[in-house]
């Protein structure tokens, strides 16, 4: 009896793996491993990727670096053809020097054979994300996370009755999110050192980092509101009279004016946490930073909820908003490239997106941000849509890096070590940049 | 059997026992061959990590190339890196930085590391717990330390503010010690002093200990007065070790890095650049890598140079 029922067992076992389909890359025990910055998108992904193991039985490895150091190791990855990264979510600026010395692989003819069309996704997103040269139909990267540059308040302090009162008889305005460059100022300035609920408080948390990209895209929100332009016409790399426009000095000259009436001292040196550490201590009424982090803000248990609010980056001559962002791209150096390209098959699919925007991700994709019903589906998300279609990026060109470095000395030494004019920090940029693109060969 | 017999035994069996000389084990090589053979090693390994990179260096820093773009064709440029380098402003304002820094600690730190040595050489109660604490410093990471002044010198929270708001009454927010373009450089040269003047007062005491009591019997028998004793005797014997610890925080500070990234970045604006951290940026963030090469290269003539000379002065100094 024991013999049979030891048998009928056996055959039980053997007959129900054989039920089970197993999959090719289950079988080959294969890993990917996806490389991102260390914040809070990064940990939805992980939830996100979840359900990829589940179907295609392929394990998720990640590798998230702290934003700070986030350029320089995985730049100096690609750069020495590393292995670490089969995919890689990296940031806009990089497309071009990826692209053009080999770092990523097309995707035109995996999207042609998979059927992932490009006008699934926001226009603004695939030209900014995936595209190189731009505009070309020459895809480098999926749209992965959609950003931009935004604003969060105190919407707590902004519906105080006496602080409405005292603001309305000051300006004779509502105190209400600004809707220019201006009206931010005279907020800042109104909350600049004023005494709530015991504690002295400042007006803003604006960039003013100087290591990596912090200044420049904190000020770019301020140059392109009032009109700032790369090259004119576009692509023709003249600059001279375009960057440093009369628009540009008003722009350049706004951001260190709002530097220098209204951030919290020592507030030199500032980016991303830093802004999230001063508007969660409650030291600012007003905060720059990128969308990616309002999901987690809005769940703050101390400034989250009824006390937040938003608003898209004031406009001043033209509405626009500095975008953030990334988009996902399979490693050429990878040893995995069929698996890390099955990811973007699945990543690419309207459920999926649907699902990563309700983690806390910003889908690009148009099945997600054009729904009736996205905009309220959380309290920034008709901010998103908005500043996504007015969105203007940093130069992408190969030498992105030499451009953006100018651009943070100049930025910083006009607006925070007050040397010289927005006209001369302009003018040598100008001169800077021209020098770069003649040692490009392409002036 | 006689005593001859034995002996010729016993020697037998000695030479019989005694390995070959060293020469006859290596096939005949002669005494400098083996030297050779022996130092090889170290003469290949000082050629592959000091001497070809800098070769190397030498070389790149002629051409266009760049790291980050391996597959570009790499173009001799002759020395424009060398005349854009020396002409452009923003280069010898780095250079003045570094300069500044450089003159401002060693002053500093020479002057303090000195006196604590003279305090720290005389026996007092306590003399081995103050040596260590005083020595504290120079043991942590510069990581650590950057961190940690980071914090320190932060205006809202920093100790240091309250501490200078204690003794001034100013306001500990109404001044900012890495922010402010008159105050940053300060800050750095403060972290620096306070982490490396332990090492200063190590190498002027060693100086100390080295000189003989006679002679200041000697001093005592002619009457000589202790601040005659100093400037006659004290300072001149220890002027070596005090050029010594100043040729070595020299050579450091000059290639200052970690402290500077740590505490300022460079900022505000470039008032803290100093010559490294402009270096870092054209190798490694907008790998120029030809630019860098020919910078690197100045940098390095330059602190050479200045130590050749320096240490033809230190040896006058010593012959006297």
């Amino acid at each position: 009896m024991k013999t049979l029922l030891a048998s009928v067992g056996a055959v039980g076992i053997l007959a129900a793996a054989l039920a089970v389909p197993a999959t090719p890359a289950a079988a080959q025990g294969k890993t990917l491993t996806l490389c991102w910055a260390a914040w809070d998108p990064a940990n939805a992904l992980v939830e996100l990727s979840k359900d990829f193991t589940a179907q295609s039985g392929i394990e998720m490895k990640f590798e998230f670096v702290p934003w700070p150091n986030f350029a320089d190791r995985m730049l100096n990855e690609l750069n020495s053809k590393g292995q670490l990264c089969d995919l890689l979510i990296g940031d806009s600026q990089w497309l071009g020097g990826s692209a053009e010395n080999g770092h990523y692989v097309k995707l035109n003819e995996f999207f042609e054979a998979e059927n992932i069309s490009m006008d699934d996704f926001l226009p603004a997103t695939v030209y900014a994300y995936s595209t190189w040269p731009k505009g070309q139909p020459e895809y480098w990267a999926l749209p992965a996370m959609g950003d931009a540059l935004g604003w969060t308040y105190r919407k707590d302090w902004f519906e105080n009755p006496e602080i409405a009162a005292e603001f309305k008889e000051k300006h004779g305005r509502d105190l209400a999110p600004p809707k220019t460059w201006d009206e931010l100022k005279e907020i800042a300035e109104f909350f600049q050192g004023r005494e709530i609920d015991g504690k002295t408080v400042y007006g803003a948390a604006i960039f003013t980092e100087r290591g990596s990209e912090g200044i420049t895209m904190g000020v770019t929100a301020s140059l392109y509101s009032h009109g700032f332009a790369y090259d004119d016409p576009a692509g023709s790399y003249k600059m001279d009279g375009v960057v440093n426009s009369a628009d540009a000095v008003a722009g350049l000259e706004a951001y260190k004016a709002l530097f220098d009436c209204c951030t919290p001292p020592g507030y030199t040196n500032s980016y991303m946490q830093e802004g999230l550490d001063a508007f969660k201590s409650g030291q600012v009424a007003m905060q720059m930073n990128w969308f990616a982090f309002f999901p987690g803000l809005y769940k703050d248990e101390q400034v989250g909820g009824d006390k937040i609010g938003f608003f898209v980056n004031p406009g001043q001559k033209v509405e626009a908003s500095t975008l953030g962002g990334q988009g996902i791209s399979v490693v050429s150096y990878s040893q995995n490239r069929d698996e890390a390209l099955q990811y973007i098959k699945w990543f690419a699919t309207a459920d999926v997106q649907k699902k990563w925007w309700s983690l806390g991700g910003y889908s690009c994709h148009r099945a997600v941000l054009e729904d009736p019903g996205f905009a309220d589906t959380a309290p920034f998300a008709a901010n998103f849509l908005n500043a996504m279609g007015n969105v203007k990026d940093f130069w992408q060109e190969p030498a992105y890096a030499d451009l953006l470095l100018a651009m943070q000395k100049r930025t910083h030494d006009y607006i925070v070590a007050g040397q010289g004019t927005a006209q001369e920090a302009l003018d040598a940029l100008v001169a800077d940049w021209t020098e770069t693109f003649e040692e490009e060969g392409k002036m | 059997m006689n005593d001859t017999s034995t002996v010729r035994r016993l020697a037998t069996r000695a030479a019989e026992a005694t390995p070959p000389p060293v020469v006859a084990r290596v096939g005949g090589l002669g005494d400098r061959a083996i030297a050779w053979l022996f130092i090889a090693p170290t003469i290949v390994l000082l050629l592959a990590i000091n001497i070809f990179p800098l070769i190397w260096t030498i070389y790149l820093s002629f051409t266009n190339f760049r790291a980050n773009r391996p597959n570009a064709a790499v173009e001799w440029l002759g020395t424009r890196w060398y005349t854009s380098i020396l002409t452009d402003p923003d280069i010898w304002a780095a250079m003045q930085v570094t300069a500044r820094f450089v003159v401002a600690t060693i002053v500093i730190q020479t002057v303090l590391g000195f006196l604590l040595a003279v305090l720290i050489d005389k026996k007092f109660r306590g003399h081995g717990f103050w040596t260590t604490l005083i020595l504290l410093p120079m043991m942590l990471s510069p990581a650590v330390v950057g961190n940690f002044w980071t914090f320190l010198f932060q205006p809202q929270i920093g100790l240091f503010n309250y501490a200078v708001s204690f003794v001034t009454g100013l306001p500990p927010s109404s001044f900012q010690m890495l922010g402010d373009v008159s105050l940053a450089p300060w800050a750095i040269a403060i972290v620096d002093t306070w982490m490396w003047t332990p090492y200063v007062m190590l190498i002027c005491l060693a100086g100390l200990r080295s000189i003989p009591d006679y002679i200041y019997e000697a001093a005592e028998v002619d009457r000589a007065s202790k601040w005659r004793q100093f400037w006659s005797i004290t300072l001149p014997m220890a002027l070596p070790f005090i050029m010594l610890a100043v040729l070595f925080r020299g050579i450091e500070n000059f290639k200052m890095f970690d402290m500077v990234n740590l505490l300022t970045g460079g900022g505000p604006g470039s008032t803290t650049e100093v010559a490294s951290i402009s270096l870092k940026r054209e190798a490694f963030e907008k790998w120029r890598t030809g630019y860098s090469s020919a910078f690197a290269i100045i940098l390095f003539v330059t602190v050479f140079g200045l130590a050749n000379i320096y240490v033809k002065a230190l040896n006058r100094v010593k012959q006297r």
